[in-house]
């Protein structure tokens, strides 16, 4: 194992680590725009070099190797001067479109520029004209050539990752461009992961292209509830100007690394699942199809489900999150002596990237908590004696209210499962509460808080402990924490396990007990 | 000077490419003999001992190179020969090709012996038709006589060539790049390490030799080692093709012993000045290599005597101007090259070449600033040592050499808007 010297400091890597990946240990950051850990080496923006002594001229951090005795410097006025030289070679040819580009102030070329360029310009030939300037590559994707500095990634994530080969540099020295292949368009299902890549702004995503700036946004840990994946994301929410995006509070999702789960990517699928958040949202509670207060929506349902005794039961949906699945287990199965089941996860394709073919975030889970599933909701009302049900979450449900006397449904959405309602709840979306989802490899991974529930809703878990409540049974969480040191306490599956241990990247079940749970 | 021509007897004959032709003159014995007779490290070492340099421009040696190949690795060797031949200024692999494609091929043979390497291809500059249907010809004529193929004159030994018509950039004349480009890709300089040595076509050891340097090989082994450095210098055994163009009265190609003189080569063998013009600078070794003033041509022109002067032999195409060349004229021809050859990969060399193009046109059209000789230079300055291949190099050394060796008449053409040497100004 090589140990090296980096900035003064001793460090010691496996054989064939890189030196940038090697100061990353020493949380030194390397500017670099070609490199990316997910793709495979290029090494042609040249503005990772570095001063390795005793080496005969400067050395590309991404692709030089530690070698035993190294001595590297990467941030003495060498490798200062060289990097503002580089800077000075990309801005030769690029145009000065930071007020009208969307990846301002998200913009590697702006943010190394303010740290590490800062010449006086001398940059006053003319640009080359590059052919496309804003033209549309695929259903999501603008490309800017003028603003592309032919770092390759966008090419090499075509080429490695999705194997689709979309994209290619055509023509050469300054007159390369980044085009479409003969006859393709930029349709792969991935194809959003090229915008997140592109250092700059020449690669944009028609759906969020001047929607908002950039620093207007906040970023939340979440997973995307596309399919059974559950992919690491962040949530972009516009927490101050709703009013500048028609109410819209959440403007985008982007991948979060996590290497035993997405690596840096999502699909498009799941990518724009966000609209959901917002669009259609349930608001307000109902009784008999008349808006009423949750309030009395509660009531009504509470004194429908003390009136049937053990007779009651509860189907969740494979959205709902694993604490909300355990308050659903306590109070029917546990503390009423009724019933508790899940709902069959909807299904779609797969492919042998990321998507799975369960389009639920939690289906795992499910089975881990109720472990029963209800696959024809009529019949196991029917077969369990059931008189008044609760459903959580969305579900294809008919001829429900014709079997029993009440049925109550906390959603999001309105659908066939508020059809069948006597009783609709507003409840949360995965970004409006706190909590967790399993996937179905087994990770338990955490969602956070990125926006409040809207309108007149309320977060599910509190719904389910508010019928606790009314039905003498009541718990006493004051967090979803809590309610998941019941779930772990309980279920050995998630035993030893807590939303702290979680942290950002997740846990398998059983490892908990295991081994010290990994701390991101 | 005078030294025998192992290469050049024949070149501008009708028949020395035909198979009889080469064979009459003892073609394909020494082949025959290596490959049934010698081990692979006997002739490495012999080409070691003969001090072979590399004749594509780095001047690398030969037997050094060979010798980084793996012995007994599970993946098959590859040759490739570089005969793209796209320096500017030198011309001398496609006479090989056209009057001596045998030679190469026995060369070819014999370092196919010396690395365990089995199939070569022959990478010819796309413009070059004459040298590949010459090309072509001589391995269909070897292949029938069974001088290629599946059992090399019945020695057991297989041997495979493919003649590969290039891309026609010259950036496929860097040897990654070639590789790229031989297996079907744009011709971009790859990263190294990997060397090619270990990692080169298709992902196996592959040898990459100049047409020059391979058709040499024959004449060590026949000539033994010590014999064949004689016909050099210390640093460096055999004869030495030399291109020689611009104002001279002959221009042309030599075959000489790198001891002679870059004046010897230009007064004595290319005729001195064409109508007695006066000598005013020297590319000496291709288009990249540093500009040369007359007080510095007393160098022998190896590769180490050319280092002495801090420019290089490079492909040993010597580009001879006369005091009417204007040397910014001159740096814009040299610089819209690579500006225009740069594979665009790396930032410097892509972004580099293009800006001091711009400045050089502007410079002539009679707009020049004060600051814009201390610029070039910078900018020249700027992308050495930072690129993936060196071309960015290349594209640089000259600018440093022109702006270092004639300044004043940069520095005339910015502040006045017009040559030194003509007077006018030239572009738009
Ligand atoms: C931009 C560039 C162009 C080159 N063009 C050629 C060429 O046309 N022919 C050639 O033999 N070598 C060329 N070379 C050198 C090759 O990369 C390589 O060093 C050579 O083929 C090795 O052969 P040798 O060891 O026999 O010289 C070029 C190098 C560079 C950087
Ligand atoms: S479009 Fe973006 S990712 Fe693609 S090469 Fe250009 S700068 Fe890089
Ligand atoms: S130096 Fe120039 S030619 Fe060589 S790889 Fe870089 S951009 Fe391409
Ligand atoms: S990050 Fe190393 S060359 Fe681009």
């Amino acid at each position: 194992m090589p140990k090296l010297t980096i900035d003064g400091r001793e460090v010691e890597v496996e054989q064939g680590t890189t030196l940038i990946e090697a100061a990353r240990r020493l949380d030194i950051h390397i500017p670099h725009y070609c490199y990316h850990r997910g793709l495979s080496i290029a090494g042609n923006c040249r503005m990772c070099l570095v001063e390795v002594e005793g080496a005969p001229k400067m050395m590309i951090a991404c692709h030089t190797q530690a070698a035993d005795g190294m001595v590297v410097h990467t941030d003495n006025d060498k490798c200062r001067e060289f990097r503002a030289s580089i800077l000075e070679f990309i801005l030769v040819n690029h145009p000065l479109d930071c007020p009208v580009c969307d990846q301002a102030g998200e913009c590697k070329l702006q943010d190394y520029y303010m740290e590490h360029g800062a010449a006086g310009s001398r940059l006053d030939e003319d640009k080359v004209k590059k052919r496309a300037k804003a033209k549309q590559i695929g259903p999501n994707i603008m490309l800017d050539t003028e603003r592309c500095i032919l770092c390759s990634r966008c090419v090499r994530f075509t080429d490695e990752i999705t194997h689709t080969h979309e994209l290619g540099i055509t023509e050469r020295a300054d007159h390369s461009e980044i085009t479409l292949a003969d006859g393709a368009w930029l349709d792969n299902r991935y194809a959003g992961c090229v915008v997140d890549i592109c250092p700059v702004g020449a690669l944009t995503d028609r759906d969020f292209r001047f929607k908002c700036r950039v620093w207007y946004l906040t970023a939340v840990d979440s997973i995307c509830t596309g399919c059974g994946r559950g992919c690491n994301i962040a949530i972009h929410v516009n927490r101050d100007r709703p009013h500048k995006a028609g109410g819209a509070r959440v403007m985008r999702y982007k991948p979060r690394e996590n290497p035993e789960v997405n690596q840096w990517w999502m699909c498009d699928e799941g990518r724009y699942t966000y609209k959901q958040i917002d669009h259609d949202r349930l608001t307000e509670a109902t009784v008999e199809g008349r808006t009423a207060t949750v309030e009395e929506a509660l009531d009504a349902t509470g004194a429908a489900l003390r009136k049937a005794g053990d007779a009651v039961g509860v189907l969740v949906a494979t959205t709902a999150t694993n604490e909300e699945l355990y308050l659903a287990r306590a109070l029917f199965a546990g503390a009423l002596g009724g019933h508790a089941a899940y709902l069959a996860p909807p299904q779609g394709e797969a492919d042998d990237l990321l998507i799975l073919a369960d389009k639920a975030p939690n289906t795992r889970g499910a089975q881990e908590i109720l472990g029963e599933q209800a696959a024809d909701p009529v019949a196991w009302v029917k077969e369990k004696g059931v008189k008044a049900v609760v459903v959580v979450g969305e579900a294809e449900l008919t001829g429900l209210k014709a079997e029993v006397d009440h049925v109550a449904v906390i959603a999001t959405h309105p659908g066939k499962a508020t059809e069948q309602a006597h009783v609709v709840l507003p409840g949360s979306v995965h970004a409006e509460a706190e909590g967790s989802f399993t996937n179905l490899a087994g990770r338990v991974q955490r969602i956070r808080v990125a926006v409040p529930p809207i309108g007149g809703a309320v977060e599910t878990w509190r719904l389910l402990m508010e019928l606790g409540d009314r039905l003498g049974h009541p718990f006493d969480f004051a967090f979803e924490d809590d309610i998941f040191a019941a779930l772990a306490d309980q279920l050995a599956p998630f035993a030893g396990l807590s939303h702290e241990s979680l942290g950002r990247r997740g846990a398998p079940l059983g490892s908990g007990t295991t081994q010290p749970a990994e701390v991101a | 000077m005078s030294a025998p021509k192992l290469l050049s007897a024949n070149f501008g004959s009708e028949v020395s490419h035909r198979l009889d032709h080469y064979l009459e003159r003892g073609g394909y014995d020494e082949a025959r003999r290596v490959i049934a007779e010698v081990e692979p490290e006997q002739v490495i070492d012999q080409v070691k001992r003969a001090k072979l340099r590399g004749c594509g421009g780095a001047g690398f040696p030969t037997g050094m190179k060979w010798s980084f190949i793996p012995k007994g690795g599970d993946k098959p060797v590859y040759l490739a020969v570089n005969a793209d031949e796209g320096e500017p200024g030198t011309f001398k692999d496609k006479y090989i090709l056209t009057y001596e494609p045998h030679m190469l091929l026995e060369g070819m043979l014999i370092c196919g012996k010396a690395v365990g390497c089995h199939k070569a291809y022959i990478y010819v500059r796309g413009e070059f038709d004459l040298p590949i249907e010459r090309m072509e010809q001589a391995v269909a004529e070897a292949y029938e006589r069974g001088y290629l193929g599946a059992d090399v004159m019945g020695t057991g030994f297989p041997f495979d060539v493919v003649v590969h018509r290039g891309g026609g950039a010259y950036i496929c004349g860097e040897e990654t790049a070639l590789l790229e480009s031989l297996e079907g890709k744009p011709g971009h300089p790859r990263l190294k390490p990997p060397f090619p040595a270990l990692v080169g076509l298709h992902g196996c050891p592959t040898v990459i030799n100049n047409v020059e340097t391979l058709a040499l090989v024959p004449h060590i082994t026949r000539l033994g080692a010590d014999a064949f450095l004689k016909l050099g210098v210390e640093s460096q055994g055999g004869t030495k093709l030399y291109c020689v163009s611009g104002h001279v009265n002959r221009p042309g190609i030599f075959e000489l012993s790198p001891s002679v003189t870059l004046r010897a080569l230009i007064d004595d063998y290319a005729g001195g000045m064409r109508d007695g013009a006066k000598l005013k600078a020297v590319i000496p070794g291709g288009l990249s290599a540093p500009v040369l003033r007359p007080d510095e041509l007393d160098t022998e022109g190896s590769f180490e005597g050319l280092k002495q002067v801090n420019s290089m032999l490079g492909s040993a195409g010597l580009i001879v101007m006369d005091e009417s060349v204007c040397m910014v004229e001159a740096m814009h021809t040299i610089i819209q090259f690579y500006a225009h050859e740069s594979c665009g990969q790396c930032t410097p060399c892509r972004e580099g070449t293009g800006w001091m193009r711009r400045i050089v046109e502007r410079i002539l059209a009679g707009h020049g600033r004060a600051e814009d000789t201390a610029n070039l230079d910078s900018i020249a300055r700027k992308i050495t040592g930072t690129t993936i291949c060196p071309l960015g190099d290349a594209a640089a050394w000259p600018v440093m050499g022109f702006v270092e060796k004639f300044r004043d008449e940069f520095e005339y053409f910015c502040k006045n808007g017009r040559s030194m040497v003509s007077g006018e100004k030239v572009g738009a």
